[in-house]
C-alpha cells in the first residue's frame, strides 16, 4: 500500500513530464532528445528562486512556463522549421530531429555545466510528514502531484473542449488532412511544441521539490518520458497518464524492494513489453 | 565475385596505408603511439557503426553498451583463468547475442523506437553491472597482462582490416544491396521480398560485435575497470559525430571524419576540459545543419564541380 501511494505520486509527476513530450512528439511530430534538459532548467530555476528569494516553487511555475514557453517556441521557429522544410520524407525529418535536438541537449548541458557547475543541487521545501490512509508521506511529494493532477487536468480540457486543442489533435491524427479542413498546421506546431516545452519545465520544477537534480539528469528524464509516450500511445492523453502512473509505480517498487540503482532498468523492462506485446500503445489501435 | 582493375587498385592502396599506419609505433614516441590508439579505436567504431547506420539511417547511440560488453568480458574472463586471446572471440560473440536482442526488440518496428533503446541501452547495462558488483561486493576488476600499448595498437589495425574487408564484401552482396534499399524506402524493400527485419538484425550483429571486440582489446590498456569507464555513454556519441562528420555515403568517410576530430577532442579535452559537453552538442548541430552528408558529400560535390567546369571548358 505504501509502495502503491509512493508510486502513484511519483507517476503524477512523470504524466505531466510525459504529456510534455507527447505533446512535441505525438502533436508537433519532432522528437525532442532535448526535453529533459528543459526539465532540469525549470528545476534550476525553481532552487535559485528558492535558495536566493525563498519563493515558493509554487509560484516559480508561474514564471516558468512562459519562458519555457518562449524558448521552446524558437527553437522550433529558428531551428526546427527549416528541418521539417528540408525534409524530403518523413524518416529524413525524423533522423535531422533527433541528431538537433540531442546537439541541442550537450549545448543545454554545457552552458548548465558552465552557470551552475556540476553539483547535485537540492533544497528543503516542506518536507514535512503528511498522513495519508494510515501511512506518512512527504508533504512537497504529495504537493508536487496534486500539482501535476491539476495541469494535467487543464490540459486535457484544453485539449477536448477548445478549437485550438481540437486542431491540435487534428494534426496528431493526421497533418496531411489537418490542413485540408483549413488548420494552419506550422502555427499550430510550433504551438504544441512551445506548449510542450513549458509543461516539461513546470514538472521539472515541481520534481525539484523533492528529488536531486544535476546539470545531466536530464537525459535520464528523457528516457523514462519517452517510455511512457511509447507505452501510453503517441498522441494519446489518457494513455500517457495510466502508462505515467504504471512507470511510478514499477520503479517505486523496484527501488524499494530490490535496488534503487536499477530505476532505469525497471523502466526498460515495461519498453520491451510494450515494444514486443503491444508497439502501438496501451489503447491504441493496430495500423494497418 | 568478380573483381575489377580498380577493385585490386583499392585494395592494393589500404594494404600500402595499413602497412605505414602499422610503423608508427617505431617511431618510439610514446605520445603519438598514444593518439594513434585512439584514433584507430574511433576509426574500427566508427566505421562498423556506418556499416550498419549509413545504408539504413538508423542511429545506433549504444556503442558503449557493447564497447562495455567486451571490456568486462575479457577483465572477467582474465580473472577466471582465461587466456587473453579466448576471450576476443567470446566477447565477440556476446556482443552479436546482445545486438540480436536488441535488434529482435525494435528494429521489426520504426526507426524511432530503435533510436530511443539504444540511447538508454549503455546506461542499462551499467545499472544491471554496478548492482551486480554490489550484490557479489566487488567494486571494480583489475586487467593485467602482458599485452602492451604496441601491442593493443596493431590488433586494432588487424581489426580494422578485418571490417573493410567485411564492409567491402558486405557492399556488394545481396545483403548489402537489400540494406541499401531499406535505406532508400522500407516499404518498396518489404514489397519486392526483402525480408527487412533479418537484413538489420544481421548487420547490427556485425556492428554490435565489431564493438565488443574493439572493448576487449582496450581493456588491458585501462588496467583498472569499473561501470562508470567502461559504459561510457560520451563514447556512443563521439562514435556517431565522428562517423557523421566524415560521412556514411563511403566506406572510408567515418576515417576521414575520426582522424580530425579525435585531434580537436585531444586538444580541447587538454586545455578545456570543463567545455567538452557543449563541443559535442555543437558537432551534432554543425553535422545537422552545415555538413549533412559529411566530408565526403563536401569532397564528392567539389570533384563534380571540377567535372563540370573541364566539361565546360
Amino acid at each position: 500500500m505504501d509502495i502503491l501511494i509512493t508510486g502513484l505520486l511519483l507517476g503524477g509527476t512523470y504524466a505531466l513530464i510525459a504529456m510534455g513530450l507527447n505533446l512535441q512528439y505525438g502533436m508537433a511530430r519532432i522528437m525532442n532528445l532535448a526535453n529533459g534538459e528543459f526539465l532540469v532548467a525549470g528545476g534550476f530555476a525553481a532552487f535559485w528562486f528558492y535558495t536566493a528569494g525563498q519563493v515558493s516553487p509554487l509560484l516559480t511555475i508561474f514564471i516558468v512556463a512562459p519562458l519555457a514557453f518562449l524558448l521552446n517556441w524558437l527553437v522550433y521557429v529558428v531551428m526546427l522549421r527549416p528541418l521539417v522544410k528540408r525534409a524530403k520524407s518523413h524518416g529524413q525529418l525524423e533522423v535531422d530531429a533527433i541528431l538537433t535536438t540531442f546537439g541541442l541537449a550537450f549545448v543545454s548541458v554545457g552552458i548548465m555545466l558552465a552557470l551552475f557547475g556540476g553539483d547535485y543541487f537540492s533544497y528543503s521545501y516542506l518536507a514535512r510528514p503528511i498522513t495519508l490512509i494510515g501511512d506518512t508521506y512527504a508533504l512537497n511529494r504529495v504537493t508536487a502531484a496534486v500539482a501535476a493532477v491539476i495541469i494535467c487536468g487543464g490540459l486535457w480540457l484544453w485539449l477536448n473542449r477548445t478549437r485550438a486543442g481540437m486542431s491540435i489533435r487534428a494534426i496528431a491524427v493526421d497533418p496531411k488532412s489537418a490542413r485540408l479542413v483549413g488548420i494552419d498546421v506550422p502555427k499550430l506546431s510550433a504551438l504544441a511544441f512551445a506548449l510542450g516545452g513549458a509543461v516539461t519545465a513546470v514538472g521539472g520544477a515541481l520534481i525539484s521539490t523533492f528529488l536531486t537534480l544535476d546539470a545531466s539528469t536530464g537525459v535520464l528524464f528523457t528516457l523514462k518520458a519517452l517510455v511512457i509516450v511509447i507505452m501510453g500511445g503517441v498522441g494519446d492523453v489518457r494513455g500517457t497518464i495510466v502508462a505515467a502512473l504504471l512507470l511510478g509505480i514499477l520503479e517505486t517498487f523496484v527501488a524499494t524492494l530490490i535496488d534503487p540503482g536499477l530505476t532505469l532498468a525497471a523502466a526498460y523492462l515495461l519498453f520491451v513489453l510494450i515494444l514486443l506485446f503491444r508497439p502501438q500503445g496501451l489503447f491504441g489501435r493496430r495500423t494497418t | 565475385m568478380s573483381m575489377t582493375k580498380r577493385d585490386w587498385q583499392s585494395i592494393t592502396l589500404s594494404a600500402v596505408l595499413l602497412a605505414v599506419a602499422a610503423c608508427l609505433p617505431l617511431t618510439g614516441d610514446a605520445y603519438m603511439l598514444s593518439i594513434g590508439i585512439t584514433i584507430a579505436m574511433y576509426a574500427v567504431l566508427a566505421t562498423s557503426w556506418a556499416l550498419f547506420s549509413g545504408p539504413t539511417h538508423y542511429i545506433s547511440l549504444a556503442t558503449a553498451a557493447f564497447f562495455g560488453l567486451g571490456t568486462y568480458t575479457t577483465a572477467i574472463g582474465i580473472e577466471n583463468g582465461l587466456n587473453y586471446w579466448a576471450t576476443l572471440p567470446i566477447a565477440a560473440v556476446l556482443g552479436a547475442v546482445l545486438a540480436a536482442l536488441v535488434g529482435l526488440a525494435t528494429l521489426r518496428l520504426s526507426g524511432v523506437y530503435f533510436v530511443i533503446f539504444t540511447l538508454g541501452l549503455a546506461e542499462l547495462v551499467r545499472q544491471v553491472v554496478t548492482w551486480g558488483q554490489n550484490v557479489s561486493g566487488q567494486k571494480g576488476l583489475y586487467v593485467l597482462t602482458d599485452i602492451t600499448e604496441v601491442h593493443i595498437y596493431w590488433q586494432l589495425l588487424v581489426l580494422g582490416g578485418i571490417v573493410y574487408l567485411t564492409g567491402w564484401a558486405i557492399g556488394r552482396s545481396r545483403l548489402g544491396f537489400a540494406l541499401r534499399i531499406i535505406g532508400d524506402d522500407e516499404e518498396v524493400a518489404r514489397h519486392s521480398g526483402i525480408n527487412t527485419s533479418r537484413a538489420k538484425i544481421l548487420l547490427f550483429m556485425v556492428s554490435g560485435a565489431t564493438a565488443a571486440v574493439v572493448g576487449s582489446m582496450l581493456a588491458p590498456r585501462y588496467i583498472y575497470i569499473e561501470p562508470a569507464l567502461a559504459f561510457t555513454p560520451m563514447l556512443s556519441f563521439l562514435v556517431v559525430i565522428m562517423a557523421l562528420l566524415g560521412g556514411t555515403g563511403r566506406l572510408w568517410g567515418p576515417l576521414v571524419g575520426v582522424i580530425p576530430f579525435t585531434l580537436l577532442w585531444e586538444a580541447i579535452s587538454a586545455s578545456f576540459p570543463n567545455q567538452t559537453t557543449l563541443l559535442l552538442g555543437l558537432s551534432f548541430l554543425v553535422i545537422v545543419y552545415l555538413l549533412p552528408r559529411g566530408f565526403v558529400g563536401l569532397i564528392e560535390s567539389g570533384k563534380r564541380r571540377m567535372r563540370e567546369r573541364e566539361a565546360f571548358a
